[in-house]
């Protein structure tokens, strides 16, 4: 039993509780706030460690033994997505602490941005499938109270698209477990996984996969459910943009890596073409949206739908070395993403505008700021030695030895097209000859530099740091994959049916 | 507001009556029907009576609280509730219970900070809910003034 399990949920609900009552007094629920991320940060570092050290970590709440209880478990997945998930939002509270005027902060910010992190590390740790419905519920529910915080026509707009395809989503995640646990009769995922290798209903089997395919697609924003993405990102405030792209459209890809590794593995080939068609449509179709785009924050908002293809065709492959690739990948776009979110967004307060065409000449006025753009963009195009170059690289490698031309050609095309489209900004806000006189312009505040450049030189970090990472994505893949590993480190040696029966019999004894 | 001395009288007579028997509904709510919610609604349903019959600025003097950091400590109870599981060794959420029930509530044990918790936020957010809903400016006035197409601004 590993009952800190409980903490990263824990530390986050509490603090939102806490900063609620906190009300008014400011500087209160900002203490409040910082210090539950910076709790959960610290504790995915050293769960990070553990895990690599000790392997799965698992615990039942309320002591109920699994297969009935609610299971945490915690692999090399969850606990990458939990560290890089606290980083994001430590980001994200600096962020906000320099740009957010009182009354944004006034109706329960950062409760909200709390509430979103205990839903997003619920969702990483759970063991349970409709337990994680619930996680994406709490998620939701925060994100949507973050992404209309205003009231302005166009949040609500945006708004509005971005729960409707949520809310379909989320609706057929829910029938899809409660077709599941009518063919399967159990929620666990561990006795899920043990259950479906013998189950007598393969074509019911193929149609629920096929329904989480489309329902995490929905939440990852995949090809052809990805239009509530782009219309939605660019209304609220940058610091909710930035956390947005970071973590909601990558938990829906958590969750199709989790499903599709644990409860599906046999379905997975079934549904490899068309995971890998939907992949390079996804890839080719946001940067070709990003084209058309003039303003900085819907341009990056089609870009995270492009990336999502490449951590799509991650688990497209099927191989253990895809889903590992997928994995490097997905921990290095959560990171870059949000890095160039914040400092566009910088860009965009100094210049009052987010229209490339009315700004200009910022790297002569800004070098820092320019360096971390620059380091932000390279490594999103992946060039080397950044972290982007090493989650292609491995993506195509996985590619290449699993003789996936095609799907190998396109992700390399778009990388050049990414690259293109990322130097388009970089020449118009940063390079050009600005039309108006530069030095008038107000000066970057520390607060909107340091959150962006933290999170760039993660990304060199990554980079710099490839080959531990390299192996500690492998083992993460293997982890995700080993469905029978998982069932012992839940329910015992003996799995989860045994499990079941032995707490019927204590129980009628 | 609906104005009518029964009604107030009622009210009046009503609110303590309907917090009590929320209490009582909340201690004997986990083991048997009632609980948290239940009792929580009805705390709600005594506020809510005092906005229908004296108008939510008198129900606010009422009861002079942030209806939402009651919530909010509510939530910090039901999250809280479960500590002492996870201090003493075993899993987050496991119950403690006294060995023999008291007489009149029943058996008590850690399951009742939890239902404690529920029952503040279901009075915090429902009330605050009857208030944002009492105390809403109405955007499209019946009359019609000078120039329809405009909306009334919503006081900040």
């Amino acid at each position: 039993m590993d009952n800190h399990l409980f903490l990263p949920i824990l530390m986050p609900l509490i603090g939102a509780a806490l900063a609620v009552v906190a009300g008014q007094r400011r500087m209160l629920a900002r203490t409040i706030v910082l210090l539950a991320t910076l709790a959960n940060l610290g504790y995915g570092t050293w769960l990070l460690w553990l895990v690599d050290a000790e392997g799965r970590q698992a615990t039942q709440s309320g002591d109920w033994a699994a297969p009935f209880g609610i299971t945490l478990v915690a692999d090399g997945l969850s606990a990458l997505m939990l560290i890089v998930a606290a980083l994001l939002m430590l980001t994200t509270l600096i962020y906000s602490f320099a740009t957010l005027d009182g009354d944004q902060e006034r109706f329960f910010y950062y409760p909200l941005l709390l509430a979103l992190l205990a839903g997003v590390s619920g969702a990483f740790i759970t063991g349970d499938l409709f337990n994680l419905y619930v996680w994406f519920e709490v998620m939701l529910v925060a994100s949507f109270g973050l992404l209309t915080l205003g009231g302005s026509r166009g949040q609500l707009e945006g708004g509005l698209k971005y729960v409707v395809l949520n809310l379909i989503g989320s609706t057929s995640f829910l029938i899809g477990a409660g077709l599941i646990y009518g063919v399967a009769g159990t929620l666990n995922m561990a006795h899920l996984g043990e259950r479906l290798t013998t189950i007598q209903e393969p074509s019911l089997v193929t149609a629920i996969a096929g329904l989480f395919l489309f329902a995490f697609g929905a939440k990852a924003a995949i090809f052809p459910l990805f239009f509530w993405l782009p219309t939605s990102y660019h209304t609220p405030p940058v610091a909710v943009t930035a956390i947005f792209s970071g973590l909601m459209t990558k938990v829906g890809v958590y969750s199709l890596y989790r499903v599709f590794g644990l409860i599906f593995p046999n379905e997975l080939a079934r549904f490899a073409p068309l995971i890998l068609t939907l992949a390079g449509l996804t890839m080719v179709i946001g940067v070709i949206g990003a084209v058309a785009q003039t303003d900085i924050r819907r341009i990056l908002s089609f870009h995270i739908v492009s990336q999502i293809g490449y951590a799509i065709m991650g688990l497209g492959l099927a191989s253990v070395a895809g889903l590992a690739a997928g994995i490097l990948f997905i921990a290095h776009v959560m990171i870059v993403k949000t890095a160039l979110f914040f400092i566009g967004g910088a860009a965009e307060r100094i210049y009052g505008t987010a229209e490339l065409k009315k700004m200009g000449g910022l790297a002569k006025r800004e070098p820092l700021l320019a360096t971390f753009w620059l380091i932000g963009i390279l490594s999103l195009a992946g060039i080397p030695p950044l972290s982007g170059f090493f989650g292609k690289l491995a993506l195509l490698q996985a590619g290449v030895a699993q003789q996936a031309w095609l799907i190998t050609g396109v992700a390399a095309g778009v990388s050049i097209l990414t690259l293109f489209s990322m130097l388009k900004i970089w020449n118009e806000v940063f390079w050009k000859k600005a039309y108006t006189d530069v030095s008038q312009l107000p000066r970057v505040p520390a607060g909107l530099m340091i959150p962006g450049a933290v999170l760039a030189l993660a990304s060199v970090a990554l980079g710099l740091g490839a080959a531990p990472l390299a192996d500690y994505s492998a083992l993460a893949a293997g982890q995700a994959f080993d469905v029978s590993g998982y069932v012992v480190d839940v329910c015992g040696v003996a799995g989860c049916d045994a499990a079941a029966t032995t707490v019927r019999q204590e129980n009628t004894q | 507001m609906y104005d009518s001395i029964v009604l107030r009288t009622v009210a009046r007579f009503m609110l303590p009556l309907l917090f009590l028997l929320s209490v009582f509904m909340l201690i004997r709510g986990h083991n048997l029907p009632g609980g948290g919610f239940v009792g929580g609604l009805l705390a709600a349903s005594a506020i809510i009576l005092q906005i229908i019959a004296f108008g939510p600025d008198y129900a606010r003097q009422a009861i002079p609280v942030s209806h939402l950091q009651v919530a909010a400590t509510g939530v910090v109870f039901t999250a809280l509730w479960g500590l002492p599981g996870l201090l003493t060794g075993q899993p987050y959420m496991t119950a403690f219970w006294l060995p023999e029930p008291i007489p009149g509530i029943g058996k008590i044990g850690t399951p009742v900070l939890f239902d404690i918790g529920v029952y503040l936020t279901v009075i915090g957010v429902t009330t605050q809910l009857a208030f944002i809903l009492a105390e809403e400016p109405l955007f499209y006035p019946m009359r019609k003034k000078a120039t329809p197409s405009e909306p009334v601004a919503p006081e900040a």
